[in-house]
C-alpha cells in the first residue's frame, strides 16, 4: 500500500493520535512551567539549595525515558498505566531545562541594574516582578522551548505505558514490519517538534530582540500560542464535561487490553467489537508490554485481557512447567480465582506454543525434526530471541538448559524482527509464534520439543469476577467464544494483519460477520 | 580631622568592615555629612569609598560602628523606607532597559503610590531640569539614548521623590571629557539650587574640586584627609599630594586656576 493511500484510509486515527500528543505534551509543559518556574526563582533566592536542586534534575533527565516510565509504573498512586503516569515522567523530564533557564535567566539580569532597583526601595517582590522576570522572560521562554520539543520526542514513548500519542503507530510500525505506520507516527511527530519550536521561538524573539520589546500591541506569535492553547483547554475541557456527562448516565466502560503483539490484540478487538454489538461501552488499551496487563487487571485498571494458560502457569504463577492442558487449565482456573479475583474463560480452541523455527531448506538439508536433532549443530549456530521469550524462566534460561543448548550467538530483539532476521540468514534459529502466520509464507520450519519442555499455552481470557458481575453481557459473550477459533484460523487471522497489511478492526468485523451466520 | 558639624545628615561613627574573605576593606571610618553639603569621597581603586557610600542606604552593614541618617542607625531603618528617601546613581545610570524613560523616571514615585497624572508631571519636570526635552525622550528606551543622556536620566530618576539625600557613584566616568565637564557644572548647580544633600564617589580629583564642598580623601580604608578644595590644594599630606602632581599642580602656588583645567 502506498504511504498517501495509507493516509487516505487512516487520517482520523492519525489525526487522534496527534490531539492525543499534543495533549500530552500541552499539559506535562504546563504542569512543568507551573512547578519550574517557581523552583527556579526559589533558587535565586536560595545558593545553598541550587546544587542539589538543579542535580536532581538534571538525574532526571539522564535516566533513559523508557526505564522512568518503568519506575514509575509499580508506585502507587502516580503509577499504573495511561496518561497519568506519562505525566509524571514528562513532567520529570521538562523540568530542568525549565529550572535551569530560569536560575540563568534571572541570575543573568545586568548586575548594576538589580543593584539600581534594590537601591531605590524596591522590595524583592517587586524587583522579581518588575525588572528581573521581565529581563529574564527571552531565556525562561528558551528553556520552555527546548522543553517542548524534548517532550514531543519522549512523548512517543508513552504510548509503551498506554498513555495513546504517536508512539503507537510507531510501535505497531515497528512490530508489524509495516513502512507506512513508522513513516506516520515518525513523521508527525518529528512535524510537531518543528511547529513546536517554530511557534515558541516567536514567542520567544518577542522577549529577546529589542525592537520587539518595544511593540505595544499583542504580537501574532503569541496570539498564536493562545489561540492554540485556548483549543487545546476547549477541547480537553468539553471531553472531561462529555465524559462525566456519560459516566454518571452510563456505566463505566469496560477497559480491555491486550499485550503487544498482533494476536493478543486480534484476540482483544474481538471481545471489543462483540460487547460492543451488545451496547456496552469499551475502552480499548491495547499494546501494553511486559506484566503490564496482569499488574494493571490486578490493580482494576484492565478488567479483561487475553493470555495463555502456560504463561499463566510458569511466568506468573511460578510453577515448573508440566505437559498436560487439562491439568495447567485447572490449577490456572482454581489459583486466579483464589488469589486474584479473576476468573479464567473456557479455552478459545486453539494453543499459541513457542514455535523453535529454522530455515525450511536448513532442516531439510539436515534432516531435522525435532529441536534434540537441532541441538548439536547449535554451536554453530546464532540465535534471535524475543524480550519476552528472553526474560522468562520459562523462556531461553529453561530451554537451553532442559535441551543443553549452546549457541554461537545469542540476539535479543524485537520479536516481529526475528522472523526476518531468521529468513535473511542473520540467525539461524529463533522462538516465534506457533500461531504465526509468516511460518508458512517464509518457508519456516518448526522444531517438534520432542522433551516436552513447554507447557501447554491454550489460548483464554482472563477477566475480574467484579467486572463479570458489573457487566452481564461479558459472561455470555465469553461463553459464546469457547471453542471458537482453530490453530489454522488464528494464523489466518495474524497474517491477514502481519502479512496482508489490513486493519485489524475490519479483519475481526469481517471474522465476526462470518462467525454468526 | 576637624568635623565640626551639628546636626549632620548623615553621620558615621567608627565604622569598620570586613569579610571573611578580606579584613580592614573599613578601618575606623568617622565622618559627618551636613545638610546642604556635597561631599566628595575621593580615593583609588580599592580606597573603600564605593563600600563606604554603600552604608548608607543600607546596601552594606558596618562590622562595627554605626552609620546615622537623619539620626537614625541604619539598621535601624526600614530598609525600603531608607532607600526611598535617598536618590541613587551609577555609573552608566543602571536605568532599567525594558522601561521607557519617562517610567526609568517615574519609579520611585510609582512604587510610593503617587498618581499618574503627578507622576507624569514630575517626570516632565525633571527631565526638563537635566535638559532632556520631555517630548523627544520620554518615550524612548535607554538603549537609544547617548551616555551623557543616560547619565541625565539617572540624575533625574534619582531626583523624582525629591529626596533630601543623593549618593553618586562616579556618575560621570563612563563619559568624554567634554560632557562630563559640563554634567559637573550643571550638576553643581542644581543641588546648590534645590537645597539636596549629596555624596560623590570618584576617583578623578578634578571632579572633587569642582564638585566638593569638602574632599574626604580615602586610602586603604582609612580616612586620611577631610578638607575644602581650598585647603585641599595647599595641602602637603602625601597622598593628596600624589594626587594634585597629576594635575601638574605644584601645592605652593595660588588657588587659582582650578577653571581652567
Amino acid at each position: 500500500m502506498s504511504f498517501w493511500h495509507f493516509l487516505q484510509l487512516n487520517w482520523p486515527e492519525l489525526l487522534l493520535l496527534v490531539r492525543q500528543h499534543i495533549v500530552l505534551v500541552f499539559i506535562a509543559i504546563l504542569i512543568a512551567v507551573i512547578i519550574g518556574v517557581p523552583v527556579g526563582i526559589l533558587l535565586t533566592r536560595h545558593r545553598a539549595l541550587r546544587g542539589p536542586v538543579l542535580g536532581i534534575a538534571n538525574i532526571m533527565q539522564t535516566i533513559p525515558s523508557l526505564a522512568l516510565f518503568g519506575f514509575l509504573i509499580p508506585l502507587p498512586f502516580i503509577g499504573g498505566i495511561g496518561s497519568r503516569t506519562a505525566l509524571v515522567a514528562l513532567v520529570l523530564y521538562s523540568l530542568l531545562p525549565i529550572i535551569r533557564n530560569t536560575v540563568t535567566g534571572i541570575l543573568g539580569v545586568e548586575p548594576s541594574v538589580r543593584e539600581a532597583a534594590v537601591a531605590m526601595g524596591m522590595t524583592d517582590s517587586q524587583v522579581l516582578r518588575q525588572v528581573e522576570l521581565p529581563l529574564a522572560m527571552g531565556v525562561i521562554v528558551t528553556g520552555i522551548r527546548v522543553a517542548t520539543v524534548i517532550a514531543v520526542g519522549v512523548t512517543t514513548i508513552a504510548a509503551a505505558v498506554g498513555a495513546g500519542g504517536l508512539g503507537v503507530y510507531i510501535f505497531r510500525g515497528l512490530r508489524q514490519y509495516d513502512n507506512n505506520l513508522l513513516l506516520a507516527g515518525a513523521f508527525s511527530a518529528a512535524l510537531l517538534a518543528l511547529a513546536a519550536d517554530f511557534l515558541l521561538g516567536l514567542v520567544e524573539r518577542q522577549f529577546t530582540s529589542p525592537a520587539s520589546r518595544q511593540n505595544k500591541r499583542w504580537p501574532i506569535a503569541q496570539l498564536l500560542v493562545f489561540a492554540v492553547a485556548a483549543v487545546i483547554i476547549l477541547e480537553g475541557g468539553y471531553t472531561l464535561w462529555r465524559n462525566a456527562r456519560d459516566n454518571s448516565t452510563k456505566t463505566k466502560p469496560v477497559a480491555i487490553g491486550s499485550k503487544d503483539f498482533t494476536e493478543s490484540a486480534l484476540l482483544a478487538e474481538i471481545v471489543a467489537q462483540m460487547l460492543e454489538a451488545r451496547g456496552v461501552s469499551v475502552e480499548r488499551r491495547f499494546e501494553l508490554g511486559g506484566n503490564l496487563p496482569h499488574e494493571a487487571m490486578v490493580s482494576g485498571t484492565l478488567d479483561l485481557y487475553p493470555e495463555y494458560t502456560g504463561t499463566s502457569y510458569t511466568a506468573i504463577l511460578h510453577h515448573a512447567p508440566i505437559g498436560d492442558p487439562r491439568a495447567v487449565y485447572d490449577q490456572v482456573k482454581q489459583e486466579y480465582a483464589s488469589k486474584f479475583n479473576v476468573e479464567v474463560s473456557p479455552p478459545l480452541g486453539f494453543e499459541n506454543t513457542f514455535a523453535i523455527l529454522v530455515r525450511g531448506e536448513e532442516a531439510r538439508r539436515r534432516n531435522l525434526k525435532t529441536i534434540s536433532d537441532a541441538a548439536p549443530h547449535t554451536p554453530q549456530w546464532r540465535a534471535g530471541f524475543g524480550q519476552d521469550f528472553m526474560s522468562r524462566a520459562d523462556g531461553y534460561p529453561g530451554f537451553s538448559k532442559a535441551y543443553g543448548l549452546k549457541f554461537a550467538e545469542v540476539r535479543e530483539m524485537d520479536l516481529s524482527l526475528t522472523y526476518i532476521a531468521l529468513s535473511s540468514r542473520q540467525v539461524d534459529l529463533i522462538a516465534a509464534n506457533s500461531t504465526e502466520g509468516r511460518i508458512q509464507t517464509l518457508d519456516l520450519f518448526q522444531l517438534a520439543d520432542d522433551r516436552h519442555y513447554f507447557p501447554p499455552y491454550e489460548a483464554v481470557y482472563l477477566v475480574r469476577q467484579d467486572s463479570l458481575t458489573r457487566v452481564p453481557a461479558l459472561r455470555e459473550v465469553l461463553a459464546t467464544l469457547a471453542n471458537s477459533i482453530s490453530t489454522e484460523e488464528m494464523r489466518r487471522l495474524n497474517y491477514e494483519i502481519d502479512g496482508n497489511k489490513r486493519d485489524p478492526k475490519e479483519v475481526v468485523r469481517e471474522w465476526l460477520a462470518t462467525k454468526r451466520k | 580631622m576637624p568635623d565640626t558639624v551639628d546636626n549632620p545628615l548623615v553621620q558615621f561613627q567608627n565604622v569598620s568592615y570586613s569579610l571573611p574573605t578580606a579584613a580592614n576593606i573599613i578601618v575606623n571610618l568617622n565622618l559627618s555629612v551636613e545638610q546642604g553639603e556635597t561631599l566628595v569621597l575621593l580615593g583609588e581603586s580599592g580606597s573603600g569609598k564605593t563600600t563606604t557610600l554603600k552604608f548608607v542606604n543600607r546596601l552594606l552593614i558596618p562590622t562595627t560602628g554605626e552609620v546615622r541618617v537623619e539620626g537614625k542607625t541604619t539598621t535601624a531603618w526600614d530598609p525600603i523606607a531608607l532607600r526611598r528617601r535617598i536618590g541613587y546613581v551609577i555609573q552608566e545610570g543602571g536605568l532599567f532597559p525594558h522601561f521607557t524613560i519617562a517610567r526609568n523616571v517615574g519609579l520611585v514615585p510609582s512604587l510610593s503610590r503617587w498618581d499618574q497624572a503627578r507622576i507624569d508631571e514630575r517626570v516632565r519636570e525633571l527631565l526638563s531640569l537635566v535638559g532632556l526635552d520631555p517630548e523627544r525622550f520620554a518615550e524612548r528606551y535607554p538603549r537609544e539614548l547617548s551616555g551623557g543622556q543616560r547619565q541625565r536620566v539617572g540624575v533625574a530618576r534619582a531626583l523624582a521623590a525629591d529626596p533630601p539625600l543623593l549618593l553618586l557613584d562616579e556618575p560621570f566616568g563612563a563619559l568624554d571629557p567634554l560632557t562630563r565637564a559640563s554634567l559637573q557644572k550643571e550638576f553643581a548647580d542644581l543641588t546648590a539650587r534645590l537645597g539636596k544633600t549629596a555624596i560623590v564617589v570618584t576617583h578623578d580629583v578634578r571632579e572633587a574640586l569642582i564638585l566638593g564642598k569638602r574632599i574626604a580623601l580615602m586610602h586603604q580604608g582609612e580616612l586620611v584627609l577631610l578638607e575644602t578644595p581650598e585647603r585641599f590644594l595647599a595641602s602637603t599630606n602625601p597622598q593628596a599630594r600624589a594626587y594634585l602632581e597629576t594635575l601638574n599642580y605644584e601645592p605652593q602656588k595660588g588657588t587659582k586656576g582650578t577653571k581652567d583645567i
